[in-house]
């Protein structure tokens, strides 16, 4: 059920991602505007396509399709020059637009092809739906292929790897007062666990834990570690400092109790709460400390 | 409501570039307290803040939440908008207060991100039990 309307975002994401440049067709076939229309069904024939830009001096003056074609033979006129029966109102797009607005181009204007030129008209390029096709389903080829091979490598670890009892251990150093890097081993965690195929929500629980174990440890402590052993039915987490120490664990506990500096309230922490959301988040929660040797913060979800 | 939707009901801008306005938010959440963030939002919330550090960013990751919105005509700095780039967090901006910003999307029907469900008896009790004591 969840397939379809993410594939479906990936089509939109890619569609504002990509530029004109990358998605364009570079060789385009044009023709001068003294050209005749005979000269023109000519050039429509030989190529299968249905339309051409007219350039003159490499500068974009107009575009000319099958239909002035059928025009001009209608009207008889098919040995007069092209500049008498091109469309000179062009709607061009530049290559650093974003695909999104070719997207838009076909469904207001409803021409087959848009030439894209640069800032002083020069023509570099032309896109066509098929072109935007061919270049959204490469790029979610490519992802999907890059993305799935991590995701199949990494879940694969507990069923290629044979052994009583297999377990993983991501280990990170957390250095003190470094808020800016904050997080950084959360990040890493989480990434890690939606990898190996842990259900979202108990992965969004790690993350959240563990984010506020390490903002902890950068806050009050000395320096320590962040450690996820991540086991096939549990993970378990350990972040451990090196000091000072909480002098009294159960007061720490209590929400809204915060020793936090005011810098760090300036930036949206520090009010009490993170031991309380901590507690609420992980499965099992154990917490010891030793004043002068450090505080161990043990936390055990359930991935079964 | 999409992000699209958003920046019309809120007059706002896009802070990054190339976000998928058709990403769909079901709920707001407006705090400038990373620590409430973290405690009280389910995934698929937009955030409303008038706090612009990366750490902002890094809160938005762990909860799932989907996008941001700066209030009162803050800019962020550029190594927000780059971790945020980098983690696929749309970032929208308001030149409105908090309050309006908030009012403007209730008002146009998004709810609140509603994990924090105290009852009326529960509040009333703790609210009888602590008075005076603060």
């Amino acid at each position: 059920m969840d397939q379809q309307p993410s594939s479906v975002s990936r089509v939109q994401e890619l569609v504002y991602e990509l530029t004109i440049n990358e998605v364009m067709t570079r060789e385009v076939v044009t023709i001068s505007p003294w050209a005749s229309m005979r000269d023109l069904k000519n050039l429509l024939r030989d190529h299968r396509i249905s339309g051409v830009p007219v350039v003159e001096n490499e500068r974009l003056v107009g575009i000319i399709s099958i239909e002035n074609l059928i025009q001009a033979l209608e009207e008889r006129n098919i040995d007069s020059p092209v500049k008498e029966h091109m469309t000179t109102s062009v709607h061009s797009l530049h290559p650093d637009d974003p695909l999104v607005k070719a997207v838009n181009f076909f469904a207001l204007f409803g021409y087959g092809r848009f030439p894209v030129v640069q800032a002083d008209n020069c023509l570099v390029g032309i896109i066509t739906k098929g072109d935007i096709l061919r270049a959204t389903l490469r790029q979610m080829e490519v992802a999907w292929q890059s993305e799935e091979i991590h995701r199949y490598r990494a879940s694969h670890i507990f069923e290629d790897i044979e052994s009583e009892q297999t377990s993983l251990i991501l280990r990170y150093n957390i250095k003190p007062q470094d808020f800016v890097r904050g997080g950084e081993a959360s990040s890493k965690i989480k990434r890690a666990l939606e990898r190996l195929g842990a259900p979202p929500a108990v992965v969004r629980r790690v993350a959240v834990a563990v984010y506020e174990g390490e903002t902890n440890v950068i806050i009050h402590s000395v320096g320590g570690e962040v450690s996820a052993e991540i086991h096939p039915e549990q993970v378990i987490i350990d972040i451990i400092d090196y000091g000072p120490g909480i002098p009294d664990v159960e007061q720490a506990m209590q929400p809204g109790y915060s020793t936090a500096p005011d810098w760090i309230r300036e930036l949206g922490f520090g009010a009490g709460m993170g031991l309380t959301n901590i507690k609420n988040c992980a499965d099992i929660m154990k917490l010891t400390s030793k004043m002068d040797e450090g505080t161990h913060l043990e936390l055990t979800f359930k991935l079964q | 409501m999409t992000l699209e939707q958003v920046l019309q009901v809120i007059e706002g801008m896009a802070v990054s570039k190339d976000i998928d306005l058709q990403t769909d938010v079901h709920m707001a959440c407006g705090a400038d307290l990373m620590s409430d963030v973290l405690s009280f939002t389910h995934a698929g919330t937009i955030l409303l803040t008038g706090l612009t550090n990366p750490q902002v960013i890094r809160t938005a990751e762990m909860t799932g939440i989907v996008a941001i919105i700066f209030v009162r005509g803050k800019i962020p700095p550029g190594e927000t908008i780059s971790l945020a780039q980098e983690k696929g967090i749309p970032l929208l901006a308001s030149r409105f207060t908090m309050f309006e910003t908030c009012g403007k999307l209730y008002q146009a029907g998004l709810p609140s991100c509603g994990l924090f469900n105290l009852s009326e008896k529960t509040w009333r009790e703790a609210f009888g039990k602590n008075k005076g004591t603060c």
